[in-house]
Formats: C-alpha cells, sequence, structure tokens
C-alpha cells in the first residue's frame, strides 16, 4: 500500500483550494479514504477513542447482504430468459447470461449516481457519503430486468437529486432515494413499467411473463407455486423474487445489528395482520389467499429487510419504528388487495410511511417531553 | 440497609493498563499549576502576579461572577509564569514550589461551634467551595444558593478508574466530617451512591447520608444517571454533587485547620510501564510521573483523566482541577490501508461489524485502543444506537440535534438540565458518524447558561 500512500500524497496538493484541480477535492477525498482509514484523531477533550466501526464499514455490511438476492436474481434473469423461450441451459450458462444483463444496470446506476455525489460533495465542500454504495446497488435490484438503461439513469438521477441532495445529502433525506427512482419510473414510463413483458429480459411469446401479484390483481390465479416463490424462481424485478436469499440477507443485517429488528418484525407482523383481516373478510379470491404468501409475492420481504429499514428515512425512536413497521405491513396488503391500479403495494406503503415517520417520531418523542412537563408540574405544586 | 437501583443498558469498557494496588508518594513536584480553564463558567481574576510568594491555601485568584469563591494555591512558593492563550484567556498560572509546605492556618474550630454563615465563609474563603458541583450546567454553585438534594460520587464507573475502596481506606474520620460539613452547610438530604462493589468499611459506615447502592454498567457512576433514579432535576431545580475524594479533602481542612493539597490518583493505561496509584499535589506537574514510567519509542496520548471524558495534556503538563487519574494511551495518527474493508480482529468495537464486537459477550479480555477516530465526519444516519448506552430517559439523538440547531425551547423540553457532556461520552465512542457529541453537548449547555442564568 505504500505506492498508493505515496501516489495519494503527491496528488494532494494539486487539488487544494486554489490549485488546478480543486474540483476535484471532493472525489480526491473519496478515493483517498476508501483506501486508507484517515489519520485523524480525537479532539483535546472528551472521548479519546472510537468505535472501529465507521460508515464505510456499516455500508458495505449492507452491500454484503444484498449480494445473496443480487446473485440469485442474477441467475433467475436468465432462468426466466431460457424459460419463456422454452430452452434449458446449463447453469453457468444460465447465470452469465442474467450477470452480462444486470452488471450494466448496476454500472449505470453508480456511475450516474456517484457522479452527482461527487458534485454534490464538491459544491458543498464536504465529504462524499457512502449512503449511495447501498442505494446504487438496490435501485437496479428494484428495476424488472427489462427496463432501458437510459430510462434507468434518468430515474437515478431524479432519485439522487430529489429525493436526496436537495434536502442536504444523506442522512437528510426523509424518502429512501432507491423507492424514488422506483417510483420515478413507475409514474413517468407506465406503459414500459406495467404489463408482463418487462418482467423477463427478451421474452419468449410462448409464455404470458406475469408475476403472481400481475395475476392476482386481474383475477386470475397464481400460475406458480409455494416452492417457486419460495425460492424465487419467479419473474419479477431482478433482486426482489428470492424470499430465500433476502432472509439470508435479513440474517446478516441483523446479527450485525446494522438493520432494526423493530421495524423488521413489525412489517411482517403488520403484514400478516392485515392478510388474516382479509382472510376473514374473505369476499374475494384475492382476500383469501394465506396471509404468509405475501411475504413471499413481489418486494414485500424486499422492501421489509432492506428499504423500510433505511435508518434515515425510517421512524428514529425506538417506540415509533414498531409504529412505522406496523403501518408498512398493513398498507403492503392493502394497497395490493384493494386497489388493482398498483398491483405491488410494498413500494408505496414504504414511501408513504417515510412521508408519515417524522409525524409518528413527533408524538413519540413529545410524549417523552410531556412526561417532563407534568413531572415539573407536580414538582412545583408539591412545593 | 441501602436502597438498590438497577440500571440495565450502559456500556464497560474493559481496558489494558488497570492501576495496580501500590501507592507511591509524588507530593514534592517542582511546579504545580492552577488552570482556571477547568472550571466551567469561571473568568478568572488574578490576585497574585509573576514573583509573588503563597502558601498552601493562599488565594491564587478569584471567580470574577462569584467574587467570594477563592481558588488557593496547593504548595508554598513562588508565582512563575501566567500562561495566557488566544485573546488573553489565562489558562495557566504556574508555581514553582519551594518544598518547605508552609500553609495558610485558617484555624481549626470544631464543626458545632461554627455558624452556618461562618462554615460557608469559611470554604469560600478557604478554596473548598470550588469542590463543589451544581446540575444543571456543572459549575461551581453560588454561595446564595441551595439544592435540591446532594449526591456524594462514592464509586466512578469509568474505564481504568481508580478504586475508592483502596485509595480512601482509613480515611473515616475525615469522610464523616466532609459529610457532616456538608449537612450543616445545606441541611438537605445527602445521598451517597455506591455500588455492589464497595466494599471499604469506611464509606459504608458513613452516617448522617442516604445510601443507595447503584448496580449496572457505565454510565452507571455518572451523577446524571443517579440523580434521575433519585429524583430527576426538573426546570429551575439545582442538585449539588461532589466526589467522595473531594469530600476527604473538606474533611481534612476541618481535622487538620489547614487546605489539605494532597490526593491519591491512579496512572493507568496500556503505555504506561507501571500502572499504580500516585499521592500527588493537586495541579502537579506530570513530567516527574512520567518520566521513565511510559512506552518509549511510540506517539503517546498523555491524558489528564479518564479516556472517555478526559483532557489532552502535553508530557510536561499540569493534572487538572477535577481529575483523580491520569491515562496514557497509544496516539493513533496512522493511516490504515482499507482498515474498514479488513476484518480487524484486534480492533475496539462493540458493534458487531467486528468480531471482537460480536463475540463480546464470551470474552472479557481487556482492549487496547489508540486515539484514531476510524473514520471521519458524516452527517446522523443510524439511529437507535445512542439509547443503548445512555440509561436514562432522555432522546439522545433528538436533543443532540436541539443542540445543534441552538433551539432552547427544544433543548430545555427534552431534558438538557438533567444532562451533562460526561453523560454523552458511550454515544461519542459509539457514534458511527464520528461527530464530537460532548463538545456538541457542552455548546448546548453553555448556550443555555448564557441565555438563563445558572
Amino acid at each position: 500500500m505504500n505506492f498508493v500512500e505515496k501516489f495519494f500524497d503527491k496528488q494532494r496538493p494539486k487539488v487544494q483550494k486554489g490549485e488546478k484541480f480543486h474540483w476535484l477535492a471532493s472525489t480526491f477525498e473519496a478515493f483517498e479514504s476508501f483506501s486508507f482509514v484517515s489519520d485523524k484523531t480525537a479532539g483535546k477533550k472528551g472521548a479519546h477513542f472510537r468505535d472501529a466501526i465507521d460508515m464505510k464499514r456499516a455500508m458495505i455490511v449492507v452491500v454484503i447482504a444484498l449480494i445473496p438476492a443480487l446473485l440469485f436474481g442474477m441467475y433467475n434473469v436468465g432462468h426466466q430468459h431460457f424459460l419463456s423461450h422454452g430452452e434449458c441451459a446449463g447453469f453457468w450458462t444460465t447465470f452469465f447470461l442474467g450477470f452480462w444483463h444486470v452488471l450494466p444496470m448496476i454500472v449505470v446506476s453508480y456511475v450516474v449516481g456517484l457522479a452527482i455525489e461527487f458534485a454534490f460533495a464538491q459544491i458543498r465542500n464536504e465529504e462524499v457519503n457512502e449512503g449511495y454504495l447501498v442505494s446504487g446497488l438496490i435501485i437496479p435490484m428494484i428495476c424488472p430486468p427489462d427496463i432501458p438503461l437510459w430510462q434507468l439513469a434518468l430515474a437515478v438521477a431524479f432519485a439522487v437529486i430529489i429525493g436526496k441532495e436537495v434536502f442536504g445529502g444523506t442522512g437528510m433525506n426523509f424518502m429512501n432515494p432507491a423507492l424514488v427512482a422506483r417510483a420515478f419510473l413507475f409514474f413517468s414510463y407506465p406503459s414500459r413499467m406495467s404489463g408482463d413483458k418487462v418482467w423477463i429480459f427478451e421474452k419468449g411469446d410462448a409464455v404470458t411473463g406475469a408475476t403472481p401479484l400481475g395475476e392476482l390483481a386481474v383475477g386470475q390465479n397464481v400460475s406458480a407455486g409455494i416452492c417457486d416463490m419460495f425460492t424465487g424462481l419467479i419473474p419479477g424485478c431482478v433482486g426482489e423474487t428470492s424470499f430465500i436469499a433476502i432472509m439470508i440477507g435479513a440474517f446478516i443485517l441483523l446479527v450485525s445489528n446494522i438493520a432494526s429488528w423493530r421495524t423488521m418484525l413489525s412489517i411482517f407482523v403488520g403484514g400478516a395482520v392485515m392478510g388474516l383481516i382479509f382472510n376473514c373478510v374473505g369476499a374475494n379470491d384475492y382476500m383469501n389467499i394465506p396471509f404468509w404468501q405475501h411475504f413471499l409475492m413481489g418486494g414485500f420481504a424486499f422492501g421489509a429487510v432492506f428499504m423500510a429499514t433505511d435508518p434515515v428515512t425510517s421512524s428514529h425512536t425506538n417506540t415509533g419504528k414498531y409504529i412505522y413497521g406496523f403501518l408498512i405491513g398493513v398498507m403492503a396488503v392493502l394497497i395490493r388487495v384493494l386497489n388493482p391500479a398498483y398491483p405491488e403495494g410494498m413500494m408505496l406503503a414504504i414511501l408513504l410511511l417515510n412521508v408519515f415517520a417524522p409525524l409518528i417520531d413527533y408524538y413519540v418523542v413529545d410524549a417523552n417531553i410531556r412526561r417532563r412537563k407534568k413531572r415539573l408540574k407536580m414538582a412545583t405544586n408539591t412545593k | 440497609m441501602s436502597k438498590l437501583i438497577k440500571i440495565s443498558k450502559g456500556l464497560d469498557i474493559h481496558l489494558i493498563g488497570e492501576a495496580k494496588k501500590e501507592i507511591k508518594d509524588c507530593i514534592t513536584p517542582s511546579f504545580v499549576a492552577l488552570k482556571p480553564l477547568d472550571y466551567i463558567g469561571v473568568t478568572p481574576k488574578l490576585l497574585v502576579d509573576v514573583g509573588d510568594k503563597v502558601e498552601i491555601g493562599s488565594s491564587v485568584f478569584y471567580a470574577k461572577e462569584k467574587q467570594n469563591i477563592k481558588f488557593v494555591s496547593p504548595v508554598s512558593g513562588e508565582v512563575t509564569e501566567i500562561r495566557r492563550g488566544a485573546k488573553r484567556v489565562i489558562q495557566e498560572i504556574v508555581i514553582k514550589n519551594d518544598g518547605n509546605n508552609s500553609a495558610k492556618d485558617f484555624g481549626k474550630v470544631s464543626l458545632a461551634e461554627l455558624s452556618r454563615e461562618d462554615l460557608k465563609s469559611k470554604m469560600l474563603e478557604s478554596g473548598l467551595w470550588t469542590l463543589l458541583r451544581q446540575r444543571p450546567y456543572d459549575v461551581i454553585p453560588s454561595e446564595d444558593s441551595l439544592p435540591k438534594y446532594i449526591i456524594v460520587r462514592g464509586f466512578d464507573s469509568a474505564p481504568l478508574s481508580p478504586d475508592y475502596n483502596y485509595i480512601l481506606n482509613g480515611e473515616k474520620a475525615a469522610l464523616q466530617l466532609g459529610i457532616d460539613v456538608l449537612k450543616k452547610l445545606t441541611e438537605k438530604t445527602i445521598y451517597l451512591s455506591i455500588n455492589p462493589g464497595t466494599s471499604c468499611e469506611d464509606i459504608l459506615s458513613l452516617q448522617n447520608t442516604e445510601k443507595i447502592c447503584f448496580k449496572g454498567k457505565h454510565p452507571y457512576g455518572n451523577v446524571s444517571v443517579q440523580a434521575e433514579k433519585i429524583s430527576p432535576i426538573n426546570k429551575g431545580e439545582r442538585i449539588w454533587y461532589i466526589n467522595i475524594t473531594d469530600l476527604l479533602t473538606i474533611g481534612k481542612f476541618f481535622l487538620e485547620g489547614r487546605f489539605c493539597p494532597t490526593k491519591v490518583v491512579a496512572l493507568t493505561g496500556e503505555e504506561v510501564k507501571n500502572p499504580c496509584y500516585y499521592r500527588i499535589v493537586r495541579g502537579t506537574s506530570l513530567e516527574e510521573i512520567f518520566k521513565g514510567n511510559v512506552t518509549e519509542g511510540k506517539h503517546l496520548r498523555y491524558i489528564s483523566g479518564n479516556v472517555l471524558t478526559g483532557t489532552r495534556v502535553e508530557e510536561n503538563g499540569f493534572i487538572c482541577a477535577n481529575d483523580n487519574q491520569i491515562t496514557v494511551i497509544e496516539e493513533g495518527d496512522y493511516k490504515e490501508g482499507l482498515g474498514w474493508m479488513m476484518p480487524g480482529f484486534k480492533k475496539f468495537s462493540v458493534s458487531h461489524t467486528f468480531p471482537r464486537g460480536f463475540f463480546a459477550r464470551c470474552s472479557k479480555k481487556p482492549f487496547s485502543i489508540d486515539s484514531n477516530l476510524h473514520g471521519s465526519q458524516r452527517a446522523y444516519v443510524f439511529t437507535g444506537e445512542f439509547e443503548k448506552v445512555l440509561p436514562m430517559d432522555i432522546y439522545p439523538m433528538q436533543l443532540i440535534k436541539a443542540c445543534l440547531s441552538k433551539d432552547i425551547d427544544r433543548m430545555e423540553e427534552l431534558g438538557i438540565y438533567e444532562v451533562d457532556a460526561e453523560d454523552f461520552a458511550l454515544c461519542e465512542v459509539i457514534d458511527v458518524s464520528k461527530t464530537e457529541i460532548q463538545t456538541i453537548i457542552r455548546n448546548g449547555l453553555e448556550l443555555m447558561r448564557k441565555e438563563l442564568g445558572e
């Protein structure tokens, strides 16, 4: 690493204020801090040592947790393609077909997103925040595999600028940027994002290619078996199909303590409660599907594990997290079953609760404030 | 039987370099210094000049805001230097020790003979008043104020903190007298906080106090945590607290009729060759203590106080006024290639993303630490972590943000009066965003104090 360090030392004077390459200062800092944990030390007064964890470490854990779902998604993209053509291919052929199809999506997402992040960091004279490492991977994973790359690039740009940077960057945004990207695509290109064609890469004409939720929304029965929905061998967004791969990610996030178990658990509880209520009503076939099948379909599991748990946009208080998660679960199933215009309710449920999270926190914190005021009142009265 | 209060949240950090049970004498330093900046809210007005002779107990300066509170010299000798910093703020008043130990005689009188007013003026004149602290704001209490109650902090829960059972052994008479003084001074309840490890009979048998046993993890030794469990501090209320080691100084003054300048401190930390206890003079120069006793060939950080809340001092610096501990750790001014990606088997972490944090329940092996930040400052992203290490009914993140936005009403609503910067030390340690939380809280408290008064 010595020569890398020397390289950075040599370049540093060139990006100082007033120098020719100052416009690259944030980029330089980002790459330097990526290569080396800085030599900054604690201040004169206060804590003289710090936990080894930093934002990069935390974000890389989320990226690692996403990898099982991503790898499976790549395989599934290939698998669905061959399946729709009625062909059968070997494992590696299937995987690499998907890999070469998904890789450009990831590259476009990172290049566009990071370029905007770097530019904003430079304008604000700040260091580049690592938040986009995760968002940049999640965005291609929640897109249909057949999405044109220019649409993806536009969605990423919209999400990063309007969803995050205008509010001050990572940590200040109130809506999950990845979901903003998805919502942008959903509402800007409805003809592209709906229908059956989009969910399978270069679909053959032999199959309809509808997702289980798509089928349910138009009153059909689900053609995929429970087992396929569990493993994820169904048409759908790149990373969302496999329940089992997402659960591996959930396990990684929970044991590493990065994601909140409160949020995750209460989403599933909320979904189950709403599912059970519909089971009791049982007015149509959709209401009658067992509540737990909602977890296996569409983006429910992926949203619950990777997107609703985003600490910035979720509720900040522990009590609030229970309410926030529960309502996401309820809303997701409610939208799915009762609103045929939106087969997938998870995206809208999370975005809705992202907007309401500060309100939930307001009331949770307000309870604490009222407790304090009440105590003061009692103390004054006893005097 | 004392009342038991259990505190479940918190974090004990075990570090290498605990002090051995051995007391060495280091009571004739060449120089001592009084540092006015150790006292919050004190603008010093000097009573001496360079070249003036002082003796133990002579007033060196007083507080502009509270003119009767005198700060006294811990040695006899000559004022050699008045060090000033930016805007001519007095940093240190250095006194050369002549070794004679001649002390100002304040007269030995029995406590019963003194009226409350006489007692108060004696304490103000002899520098003893400066040992008292008031919450909120952690300032020296004003002479006219009276607290809701007093807490005597009978144990320290910070990493590598001194064992009071050991250093206070055999001091019962002075401690009891100290308590009696406070009782006479305020006529309020005096709570003595102890923990299950308090075994010293001289502490346990103290009369005139209500003993409360706290069981838990750091910061359960902090006054704010204890006060919240005893009776929370409401707006407009004040409580006083004093460290039991300072109570000893008060007791000794009334036993001997002169200011007792010595105290026992623990020299701790991984980079100390022989960590043990030292009997020192308040404000002592640390050069003689460190000489030959710290690791050579390394860049070291010398801390007056503990690693959570202490102040960095120079190798030839002086101990701060309130500290019972000196710590030496390695300075972490190195770069680490891809450090955030490496497994980091030996690194200190409580997060489960590092092996030592993940297996924390299995291993109690002490950590080796240095002062590296392991990252740079970011916006707050993660939530729910600070709550785990702050055992109070406070929303830490919301309070920190209120302090950052200088929103006085919000700070008040969120309970700023109940806390102090030291309570947020663990939050600062575990903070993924690497912000200086203690400084943020201190600035918030200072803003409140300046706007609303003490």
